[in-house]
């Protein structure tokens, strides 16, 4: 008797074992086969062949290093030195940094023991360890080289183009001029331009040193000429951050404000009559569903790019989000505490004040924090589209396509704000609900 | 007998009103100086907008009317447009549908290697909380921006943008969900001598699958939007027809119409699908 019904068991329990190991690899060949064809939908194989894998050579050296320009014109013999051949990072006629000897022949330190001299004549040689000299020479329209018996591959040379590519350094020479490349670990100019008088000075000396601007105060004047860099704009960039938090943080609280109203509308048990609630859900619906991107576009339309809009946007978003939420809340608080309030004579605001919203402010204020530093993310991404903040500061970096360590910085700032918004809505919402659970 | 344990009842009352006052206070000046914080804040951003606020007011109506005007006059057409854009809607979906997976499924990975007690290497459980957050800090549009740069415009730039960001959120919820998972089925396993993927996989996993089935899916509805963000900014799909759309202006309307249309529709249908389908899920977690 017993045999029989284990011998069942075991059985029906081989079954469902089977079935559930069928529908487990089931499920995996469903996601390989979506996964299958959505890279044929993709095209990932012709990604491959269009991908610019040089262009991202560029971006991951760009983002660390930075190069100082050398350029001399074979017409004129005039000498350049450029940072990253910006006109505001050209050093001054006659002054050069020290690794560069300006006089008739012009020295340049290559690093890693090599060096370039750019004789009278349009002449230059190298003198590269391991190799020995290189020399090349303009005659008339075309470029002669001495490179060896057989030139290495990281020389190319044809009679219009000279390239040499060393570790942190290159060089080029064509008939209209010869240019040195050399790569620099860090950011240029990123605490001073060559105009201010703090260019080249530690934070020692800055700060304990003797006055180097007989004009003004070490510090204040430091603060000064980093403050308005014109390379790297640091107060834009504060400007834009502070836009970009402005707008999350007024799109957040003001969707909060504007939504709490509507949820009682939207909420059963305050809302009795069928069709004004179905009406004021229909409402968050249809504002949640034309999303952010429409309303963002919608909006600027009407006001032009900038802040505003980016926090309208968001306020109009999540005023549908707030509200669907809200009302759920509301439709789960206790009405034990509402009657009791009832009892004693309490008219629907008061109610509502001392019955409500005590039950519902941490739930509340918990979403509307965790909403804060999404929206943070959404006002960087809103920015890019509408113009605003540091999302269009990053756009726009990244489409001159050069600039690629000021994106790293913006992409850092970007990360950092996110992660302190995160940081400070978390240690808010511990604070306001553990003391609202506690009491 | 004097009880000197309890003061008479109108200090009670006095002590207790007192700091009512208190509080009361302190809440008004808090409400005060937020107020305060939103007026300043509104004047700020007013000022800074290349529009006045109260010059635009009028004007809110004006860009939708014209298109909607466009749009009902060439109504005939719309059924065509709708059509001729379903394709670049499956796309946005499509790349929804991949990040969600595949950031998911990274997210899975990463939550398991992060759950207090139960991690393989507890040493390392910081770490990948840490690489969880940034990875949940970058916003999409940066990686997609970077990644277009050097793999051109296209879907796969913004899958692999949403599919970081889905891996840190997800992977923070679940890794979340898993640590208050039940610790018996574990330590039942580890008893027979299960390895740690075996626990997990049959002791951890099946108690939380819905919940992650749940996240997941709230996390595709946030995706699609996503998508269709990151298409504007160049990564294919239908935000990229709705940018073309809209740069041509009026005489395009009509497409724009149908562009929003879709993607008003599709939103709209997985919100309530998976709105649908979560509550199913979490109710049939409880019974």
């Amino acid at each position: 008797m017993t045999a029989i019904d284990t011998a069942d068991l075991r059985a029906s329990a081989g079954r469902l074992f089977r079935r559930k190991q069928l529908a487990g690899f089931g499920l995996l060949a469903g996601v390989i086969l979506y996964l299958a064809y959505a890279a044929v939908a993709f095209d990932i194989a012709g990604l491959m062949g269009r991908a610019r894998w040089d262009n991202a050579v560029v971006l991951a050296s760009d983002t660390w290093s930075y190069k100082t320009h050398v350029e001399r014109q074979h017409r004129s013999g005039d000498i350049e030195i450029a940072i990253e051949g910006e006109r505001r990072g050209t050093y001054a006629p006659g002054t050069s940094p020290d690794w560069i000897v300006l006089g008739d022949t012009v020295t340049v330190d290559l690093g890693h023991g090599a060096t370039a001299r750019l004789l009278p004549g349009n002449v230059t040689e190298l003198d590269i360890p391991g190799h020995g000299t290189a020399r090349m020479a303009l005659q008339g329209r075309s470029i002669s080289g001495d490179f060896g018996e057989v030139p290495p591959d990281w020389i190319s040379a044809s009679a219009k183009r000279v390239m040499i590519t060393l570790p942190g350094a290159r060089v080029t020479m064509t008939p209209a001029r010869t240019e040195i490349f050399r790569y620099f670990f860090g950011w240029d100019l990123f605490w001073f331009t060559l105009d201010s008088p703090y260019f080249g000075h530690g934070p020692a000396e800055i700060l304990f040193g003797p006055r180097i601007d007989p004009q003004r105060g070490n510090i204040a004047g430091a603060a000064h000429d980093w403050w308005t860099n014109a390379v790297w704009h640091h107060k834009d960039v504060a400007w834009a951050i502070g836009e970009t938090i402005l707008m999350a943080f007024l799109g957040t609280f003001g969707a909060a404000i504007a939504a709490l109203p509507l949820a009682f509308l939207a909420a059963r048990n305050f809302t009795p009559v069928w069709l004004l609630r179905g009406a004021v859900r229909r409402v968050f619906d249809f504002i949640r569903g034309v999303d952010s991107l429409i309303w963002t576009i919608v909006l600027a339309r009407a006001f032009g790019p900038g802040p505003l809009t980016g926090a309208l946007a968001i306020l109009v978003t999540d005023t549908g989000t707030f509200g669907k939420v809200f009302s759920e809340a509301l439709e789960n608080i206790d009405g034990r505490q509402v009657e009791g309030i009832r009892s004693t004579g309490a008219n629907a605001v008061q109610r509502a004040r001392f019955g409500v919203l005590p039950q519902l402010v941490p739930v509340l204020l918990s979403q509307v924090l965790y909403f804060l530093e999404s929206n943070t993310r959404s006002a960087t991404v809103i920015g890019a589209i509408t113009g605003g903040g540091i999302g269009l500061l990053l756009t726009q970096a990244m489409q001159t396509q050069k600039d690629w360590e000021e994106v790293s910085y913006y992409i850092l700032l970007i990360v950092l704000m996110v992660m302190a918004m995160d940081w400070l809505s978390g240690r808010l919402r511990a604070r306001l609900i553990g003391r609202g659970s506690a009491r | 007998m004097t009880d000197l344990a309890s003061p008479p009842p109108g200090a009670i009352r006095d002590s207790y009103m007192a700091e009512l006052r208190r509080r009361r206070l302190y809440g008004g000046l808090a409400l005060l100086v937020f107020a305060a914080l939103m007026i300043a804040g509104f004047q700020t951003a007013n000022d800074r907008n290349a529009g006045g606020f109260l010059d635009g007011l009028h004007r809110i109506g004006d860009y939708p009317a014209m298109v909607l005007s466009e749009a009902w006059e060439k109504r005939a057409q719309l059924p065509g447009k709708l059509l001729e854009y379903l394709p670049d809607l499956v796309e946005t979906l499509n790349i929804a549908a991949v990040a969600t997976l595949t950031g998911a499924i990274a997210g899975t990975v990463l939550a398991f290697l992060s759950i207090r007690g139960l991690a393989p290497w507890p040493r390392a459980v910081p770490l990948f909380r840490r690489l969880m957050d940034i990875l949940r800090a970058i916003p999409e549009i940066v990686i997609a921006l970077m990644l277009i740069f050097v793999l051109g415009g296209g879907p796969v730039p913004a899958v692999i943008a949403i599919a970081f960001h889905t891996a840190g959120a997800l992977g923070k919820l679940f890794s979340e969900v898993a640590e208050n998972a039940d610790q018996k089925p574990v330590e039942g396993l580890a008893s027979v001598g299960a390895r740690w993927g075996q626990r997990m996989a049959l002791g951890v996993l099946p108690q939380v699958a819905p919940n992650f089935l749940s996240y997941a899916l709230l996390r595709f509805e946030i995706n699609v939007r996503a998508s269709a963000i990151l298409g504007f900014v160049g990564a294919g799909g239908i935000g990229y027809e709705l940018k073309n759309a809209m740069a041509w202006g009026p005489g395009r309307f009509g497409d724009a119409a149908a562009i929003f249309l879709l993607l008003f529709g599709a939103i709209v249908l997985f919100d309530q699908l998976s709105g649908h389908l979560r509550r199913r899920l979490v109710e049939g977690t409880r019974a």
